[in-house]
C-alpha cells in the first residue's frame, strides 16, 4: 500500500472513522444520556468535514488511481463533496430531532455514515464489482435505517419491502456483472469499454443481456419506472429524516455509477442505450408526475415527485453532450438541497408519533408558522422548477441539453410533466396559505441547529438559482476530466 | 437604478410578510403604498433619463446588467434590466396606476384583520415586484421570472378569501389554465435558445431581422412561426383569450382592487406586452400574425357578447376586460403593435377606473355585486357615479375621452392593413362594448333602488369582507339607509384615474385629427432591431392611406358606439321591461349567452373529468399501492406486529412488486430480442 492508495481512500476512510466512533460511543454511553445524540451528530460532522476539505484541498485537479479500484478524479471529488453535504445537511436536521422521534440515535448516525463511506465508495470506484459492493454496503445501511423506527409496522413493513425488492434487483446487477466478465473477461470499466469499442460492429446477445441487467439494477436504484414501486412505500413509511436522507444521497450515488458506467464502459453501445433509456425517462416522468398528482399524503407525494425527477436525470443522461453531463451533475445537487430541506421542513414538523403528513395537516400554517411556511414554499416552489430557485436553472439545463441533441419528444414532455408537476407542490402551498385550520394542533418547536440546516438549505436553493455559473463551470470541470 | 424598481416593492413585501402583520393596518398599508409611490417615482426619474439621452442604433435605452445569471461555456444569460419606451410606458403604468391601487386597498380592504390584513398588501407588494421584473427584464429568462411570479401572486389573490369555495376553485383553475400557457411559454424560449442561442429581446431581433420572412401559410412556415405560435399560447393563458379565457371571469372571486390591477391593468396585458416586445420576432411570422389577429377579434367578439347579459358587475367587467384584450391581440395581430400598446395603456385607466368604481358600490351596498340589486345610485354616491361615468364613455369610445383614440387607432390599422372582416367584427365588437357597459351603468345608477329586494346574505354578499365584514357590523336591516360614497383614499383613487381616462389619450391624437400621434412615434423603436449603422429606421409610413378613409372610418365607429349607447338607453334606462321581452322572444341565445356558451362545462367533460379519472382512477389505482395499502394499514395498525407485517408481504404487494421489475427485465430484453 502505497501513499497514493492511502490518498485515495482518505476521505472514505475518515467517514467510515467517525462511523466507527459513533459505534463505539454508543456502546459506551450511559442509558439515560439524552446529551449523546448530540455528539454522535458532532463526530459524524467532524468525519465529514474532514472529507470534504480533504477532496476538495488535495484531490481536486489530483488524478489518482488508489488499489487500482478506487479513482480520484474531479468526478469523484464532486460527487464525494455532495454527498458528504447531503451527510452534513442530514446530520443538522437530525439534530434533536432524532430523539425526539425516538429513534435509537447511535445506530442512527452510526448506520447513516457507513452508508455514505459506501455511496462514496460507489461514486469513485472504476470497478463494477467494488461498485456492487459499495451499493450493497450503500443499501444495507439505508434498509436498516428504513426501519430504524421498531415501533413503527409502517416502518419496518417499508424497510421489509425495500430490503426484499432491493436484493431482487441485486440479484440482476450481479449477473450483469458476470455477463460483463464473461464477454470481456475484466471488471474494469475502462477495460471493458476498450474491448467492446474493439470488437466487432454487432454486440453480441451476452454484452446486452449484461447491458440491460446493469440497468435494471441502476433503474431500481434511481427509482425509476417500471422499477420505482418500492419508492413511495419505503419514502413513506420511514422516519422522514431518513426519507430525506435516502431520496438524495442514494440517489445522488446511483446516478454517479450509473452515469461513469454508461458514458465510459458502455459508450460504445449509446445506440443501443438510447432508445431504452429514453422510453424508461419518458415514462419516469409521465407516471411521477401523474401519479404524484393523486396523492394526499405529503411524503408520497414527494416520493412520486423523486421518482418524476430520476426522469428529468435520465434525460440528461440520454441527452449527455458535454452540456448533458454537467447539467445531471448540477441537477443532483439542485434535487438533493432542495430535497433535504423540504424533508427537514416536514421532519420538523412531525411531532412524537403524530406525523404532519397529510395535505390538510397543512392547512393554515402560515399562521401559526410563518417561518417553516416560507421555507416550504421555496423548496415546493424550486422543486416545480419556478425561477429563480435552483430548480429552475436544474431543468432548464436538462431540456436545454435535450433539445440540442435534438431530442424533442424528451423534452416536450420534460417540459410538460414539471408544468403538470407544480399543481401538487403548489397544493401544499395553497393549504398553507389558503386555508383555515382545520385542528389547532400543537407543532414542536424547531431547535436552532434545525433552523441552521433549513437555512443553509434555503441559501443554497436562492443562491444557486440566482447565480448557478459558479456550479455550473465546476460540474463541467468534474466531467471533463474522465468523460 | 433599474433595479431598485422592482426592489422597493420587494422590500415592502418582505417588511409586511415579516413582521406586518403583528402591526396596525395604518402601518402596514402605509409601507406598502409608500413602496409603491417609491417604485413610481424611481421609474419616473428613470424614463427621464432615458428620454435625455442619445438614441443608439435608432434605440433609446438604458441596460443594466446586474449580473450573469446562467452562464455555460458557449453561451450566458445575464440578469439585464432595460428600460426602453415600450418598458416605460409600463413601469409608469404599473407604479402609477399601482399605487392609486394600492391607496385605494387600505380603506377598501380595513375590515380585514391585521394579519390578513398584512398578507394581502405582502402579496401585492410582491406581484408588483413581479410584473415590473416581467417588463423590465432584457431577455425571456428574467421576463420569465416575471411571469411565473405574477402568476402566482394572482393565484394566492385570486384565493384571498379562501373560505368561500368558490373563490378557492377560481384559484385553482387560473392556476391551471394558466401551467397550460407556460408549457408553451418555456417551450418557444428553448426552441429560440436553441436555434439562436441567445434570449436577450434586443440580441433576438436583431438576429432575426436579417432572417427572411416566414411564409404565411401553414404548410410554408418554419421555426419561427413554430416557436412564436407557441409563444402564443403562452399569451393566450395570461391574457385570457381563446381559448385560456375561462379563468379570468371567475378570477373576479378575489378582492376588487386586486380585480383592478392584476386582472384588469397589469397582469393580464403582459401577453400583448411579450408580443409587442417581440415585435421583430412575430413581424417574421406572418402566419402567427394572423392567428393572432383572428384570436383576438373573435375573442373580443365572444366575451362582448356574454358581457351583454351578465348580472354580476364585477363579472360584466371581467368579459369587458377580455375582450378589450381581445383588441390588443387583434392590432398586433395586423402589426399595429404601438396601436396594441396604447390601447393597453389607455385601457389601464379606465378599466382600473371602473374596477375600483365598482368597488366602491360594492363596498357602499356591503358587498352585494349583483346588479339586479343595485339601481338609483346616481345622487347616493356622486363621486363614484361621477368617475364611473367617465370611465364608461372612455370605454365606449367616444371623443375626446382617452378609449377613442386607441380603439380608433386599432380599428384604422385593421381596416388599412386590408384586413376588412376582421374590421367589420371589431366594429360590431364595439358596439357590444358600448352597450353591454351603459346597460352596466343603468342598471346601477339609475331607476329606483332595488337593494332591499336583495335576499338576505345571499350568494357572494356576506363573504366579500371576508368573516368580519360589514354585513357584521351592519345588521341587515335595509342596507340602503346608510350608503356612504367612497372614503377619501378610494376617492382621491377614482378621481385620479378618471382625469388619465379622459387625457391618456391625448398623446396619441391621430395625424388624421391634426395630432402628431405622439405615442407610436415614441414607440416605434421599440418595435425595431438595433440597427448598428445607426441609420434612421424605416417608420411605418407605409399605412398612411387615405386621410379622408379614415376620417369617415372614424364618423362610423363614433355612429356604432353612439348606437349601442341609445340601445342600451332604450333598454335599460327605464326599467327593465323591454330587455326581460327581448330576452323571453330570443330565450335560447339569451340562456346560451347566459351560460357562457357552455364553455366551462364543455371543458370540465372533456378535459377536467377523464384527466382526474385517469389520474385518481386508472393509473393511481393500477400503479400506486396506496389504495389497498390504506385498507391493510388499518389492520397492521391494530395488530401491530411483526405477524401483522409478516402477513402484509404475504399478501402480495411485495409479489406484485417483483413482479413489476420483473415485467419490466423481460420487456426490455424483448426489445432487444425481436427489434
Amino acid at each position: 500500500m502505497n501513499m497514493a492508495d492511502f490518498s485515495s481512500i482518505a476521505p472514505i476512510l475518515m467517514v467510515s472513522l467517525a462511523a466507527c466512533a459513533t459505534m463505539l460511543a454508543e456502546a459506551f454511553r450511559k442509558q439515560d444520556d439524552r446529551a449523546a445524540g448530540v455528539w454522535f451528530g458532532v463526530f459524524g460532522l467532524i468525519g465529514l468535514a474532514g472529507a470534504i476539505v480533504t477532496s476538495i484541498f488535495s484531490h481536486w485537479n489530483h488524478s489518482m488511481l488508489g488499489f487500482g479500484v478506487i479513482s480520484i478524479d474531479n468526478f469523484t471529488v464532486f460527487f464525494n463533496v455532495m454527498l458528504c453535504a447531503i451527510g452534513i445537511l442530514t446530520i443538522l436536521l437530525s439534530i434533536g430531532n432524532a430523539e425526539r422521534d425516538h429513534l435509537p440515535s447511535g445506530e442512527y448516525y452510526t448506520l447513516m455514515l457507513f452508508a455514505i463511506a459506501g455511496m462514496m465508495m460507489m461514486a469513485s470506484t472504476t470497478d463494477l464489482l467494488v461498485i456492487f459492493i459499495a451499493l450493497e454496503v450503500m443499501s444495507l445501511g439505508v434498509y436498516v435505517m428504513t426501519a430504524i423506527k421498531r415501533s413503527s409496522a409502517e416502518g419496518v413493513e417499508a424497510g421489509f419491502k425495500y430490503f426484499v425488492l432491493g436484493a431482487f434487483s441485486s440479484a440482476f446487477f450481479l449477473y450483469g456483472i458476470a455477463m460483463a466478465h464473461a464477454v470481456s473477461g475484466t471488471t474494469k470499466l475502462d477495460e471493458i469499454g476498450m474491448r467492446i469499442a474493439s470488437s466487432s460492429l454487432d454486440p453480441s446477445i451476452l454484452l446486452i443481456l449484461s447491458m440491460v441487467l446493469l440497468i435494471v439494477g441502476f433503474a431500481f436504484k434511481v427509482g425509476a419506472v417500471p422499477f420505482h414501486m418500492w419508492v413511495p412505500d419505503a419514502y413513506q413509511g420511514a422516519p422522514t429524516l431518513v426519507t430525506g436522507f435516502m431520496s438524495t444521497g442514494v440517489k445522488v450515488a446511483a446516478m454517479a455509477a450509473f452515469v461513469r458506467v454508461f458514458l465510459s464502459a458502455f459508450e460504445p453501445l449509446r445506440i443501443e442505450w438510447i432508445p431504452i433509456l429514453s422510453v424508461i425517462a419518458a415514462l419516469t416522468m409521465i407516471l411521477g408526475t401523474v401519479v404524484g398528482v393523486a396523492q394526499t399524503s405529503v411524503k408520497r407525494m414527494l416520493a412520486y415527485s423523486s421518482v418524476a425527477h430520476a426522469g428529468y436525470l435520465l434525460v440528461g443522461l440520454v441527452a449527455a453532450s458535454t452540456a448533458g453531463k454537467a447539467a445531471i451533475l448540477f441537477y443532483l445537487v439542485a434535487y438533493s438541497v432542495t430535497n433535504l430541506g423540504a424533508f427537514g421542513v416536514l421532519a420538523a414538523l412531525t411531532s412524537g408519533d403524530r406525523p404532519h403528513d397529510d395535505v390538510r395537516d397543512f392547512a393554515g400554517m402560515w399562521k401559526e408558522r410563518p417561518g417553516l411556511s416560507a421555507l416550504l414554499t421555496v423548496f415546493l416552489l424550486s422543486l416545480g422548477g419556478f425561477p429563480p430557485m435552483v430548480g429552475f436553472i436544474g431543468k432548464w439545463y436538462i431540456f436545454n441539453a435535450a433539445i440540442q441533441e435534438g431530442m424533442y419528444t424528451l423534452a416536450i414532455l420534460g417540459v410538460l410533466t414539471s408544468v403538470v408537476s407544480v399543481f401538487f407542490y403548489l397544493r401544499v402551498v395553497v393549504m398553507m396559505y389558503m386555508s383555515d385550520e382545520t385542528a389547532p394542533e400543537h407543532r414542536p418547536a424547531v431547535s436552532a441547529v434545525t433552523t441552521a440546516g433549513l437555512l443553509l438549505a434555503l441559501i443554497a436553493v436562492i443562491y444557486l438559482g440566482v447565480l448557478p455559473g459558479g456550479l455550473l463551470s465546476i460540474a463541467a470541470d468534474s466531467v471533463a476530466s474522465i468523460f | 437604478m433599474l433595479l431598485l424598481i422592482p426592489l422597493l416593492p420587494f422590500l415592502g413585501f418582505l417588511i409586511n410578510a415579516t413582521v406586518g402583520r403583528r402591526w396596525s393596518q395604518g402601518l402596514s398599508g402605509g409601507i406598502a403604498t409608500a413602496a409603491m409611490a417609491g417604485a413610481f417615482g424611481v421609474s419616473v426619474a428613470a424614463v427621464w433619463t432615458m428620454l435625455g439621452l442619445e438614441p443608439i442604433g435608432g434605440v433609446r435605452a438604458i441596460d443594466q446588467h446586474v449580473f450573469t445569471w446562467i452562464a455555460s461555456s458557449t453561451l450566458e444569460i445575464p440578469f439585464a434590466l432595460r428600460l426602453d419606451p415600450l418598458s416605460s410606458i409600463m413601469i409608469l403604468v404599473i407604479t402609477g396606476i399601482g399605487t392609486l391601487i394600492h391607496l385605494y386597498s387600505t380603506a377598501y380592504m380595513h375590515d380585514e384583520t391585521n394579519p390578513d390584513f398584512a398578507r394581502y398588501f405582502s402579496y401585492l407588494n410582491l406581484f408588483a415586484s413581479f410584473m415590473l421584473i416581467l417588463v423590465l427584464g432584457a431577455s425571456f429568462p428574467v421576463m420569465f421570472i416575471g411571469w411565473e411570479g405574477v402568476g402566482l401572486c394572482s393565484y394566492l389573490l385570486i384565493g384571498f378569501y379562501y373560505t368561500k369555495q368558490s373563490a378557492a376553485d377560481a384559484g385553482k383553475k387560473a392556476f391551471v389554465v394558466n401551467r397550460i400557457g407556460d408549457f408553451g411559454f418555456i417551450l418557444g424560449m428553448l426552441i429560440l435558445f436553441t436555434a439562436f442561442g441567445t434570449l436577450d429581446f434586443q440580441l433576438l431581433a436583431i438576429q432575426v431581422s436579417q432572417l427572411e420572412v416566414e411564409a404565411g401559410t401553414m404548410a410554408g412556415a418554419g421555426l419561427l412561426t413554430g416557436a412564436t405560435l407557441l409563444l402564443f399560447l403562452g399569451a393566450t393563458g395570461k391574457s385570457a383569450q381563446l381559448p385560456l379565457y375561462v379563468w379570468l371571469p371567475d378570477a373576479m372571486e378575489g378582492p376588487t382592487p386586486v380585480s383592478a390591477l392584476i386582472h384588469a391593468a397589469t397582469m393580464v396585458t403582459a401577453g400583448v406586452y411579450m408580443i409587442a416586445r417581440n415585435a421583430v420576432l412575430f413581424s417574421h411570422a406572418p402566419f402567427t400574425l394572423e392567428v393572432i389577429a383572428i384570436v383576438g377579434v373573435l375573442t373580443a367578439l365572444v366575451a362582448g357578447t356574454i358581457g351583454l347579459v351578465q348580472n354580476d358587475i364585477k363579472r360584466v367587467l371581467a368579459y369587458s376586460t377580455v375582450s378589450q384584450l381581445g383588441y390588443m391581440f387583434l392590432a398586433v395581430g395586423v402589426g399595429a403593435f404601438a396601436g396594441g400598446v396604447f390601447h393597453l395603456y389607455t385601457h389601464a385607466f379606465f378599466k382600473a377606473l371602473l374596477f375600483l368604481g365598482s368597488g366602491a358600490v360594492i363596498h357602499a351596498l356591503h358587498g352585494q355585486q349583483d346588479m339586479r340589486f343595485m339601481g338609483g345610485l346616481k345622487d347616493k354616491l356622486p363621486i363614484t357615479f361621477w368617475t364611473f361615468l367617465i370611465g364608461t364613455i372612455a370605454i365606449s369610445g367616444l371623443p375626446p375621452f382617452a378609449g377613442f383614440f386607441s380603439k380608433d387607432e386599432i380599428l384604422w390599422k385593421t381596416w388599412s392593413s386590408g384586413h376588412y372582416v376582421l374590421w367589420g367584427l371589431a366594429v360590431v365588437a364595439a358596439f357590444l362594448t358600448a352597450t353591454y357597459m351603459f346597460r352596466l351603468l343603468y342598471m346601477t345608477f339609475w331607476g329606483t333602488s332595488r337593494a332591499n329586494s336583495a335576499p338576505e346574505h345571499e350568494g357572494t354578499s356576506a363573504h366579500v369582507h371576508g368573516s368580519t365584514g360589514h354585513s357584521a357590523a351592519h345588521p341587515p336591516s335595509g342596507p340602503s339607509a346608510h350608503l356612504h360614497d367612497a372614503p377619501r383614499p378610494m376617492a382621491i383613487a377614482l378621481v385620479l384615474l378618471a382625469v388619465g381616462s379622459i387625457v391618456a389619450g391625448f398623446f396619441g391624437v391621430p395625424h388624421a385629427l391634426g395630432g402628431h400621434n405622439q405615442i407610436e412615434a415614441f414607440l416605434e423603436p421599440s418595435f425595431h432591431a438595433m440597427t448598428l449603422s445607426g441609420e434612421e429606421v424605416a417608420h411605418a409610413a407605409a399605412v398612411h392611406g387615405d386621410v379622408a378613409i379614415e376620417l369617415g372610418l372614424m364618423g362610423l365607429s363614433i355612429a356604432v358606439a353612439i348606437a349601442g349607447i341609445l340601445l342600451a338607453t332604450a333598454l335599460f334606462k327605464n326599467g327593465f321591461g323591454r330587455a326581460e321581452a327581448l330576452a323571453a322572444q330570443f330565450s335560447g341565445v339569451h340562456k346560451v349567452l347566459y351560460n357562457k356558451y357552455y364553455v366551462d362545462e364543455l371543458y370540465d367533460a372533456v378535459f377536467v373529468q377523464p384527466i382526474k379519472r385517469l389520474s385518481t382512477g386508472a393509473l393511481w389505482k393500477v400503479m400506486d399501492a396506496g389504495v389497498i395499502d390504506g385498507i391493510v394499514n388499518g389492520v397492521g395498525l391494530t395488530v401491530r406486529g411483526w405477524s401483522a407485517v409478516l402477513r402484509r408481504v404475504q399478501t402480495g404487494s411485495v409479489r406484485a412488486y417483483a413482479m413489476s421489475i420483473f415485467v419490466g427485465v423481460v420487456a426490455i430484453l424483448g426489445y432487444y430480442l425481436w427489434r
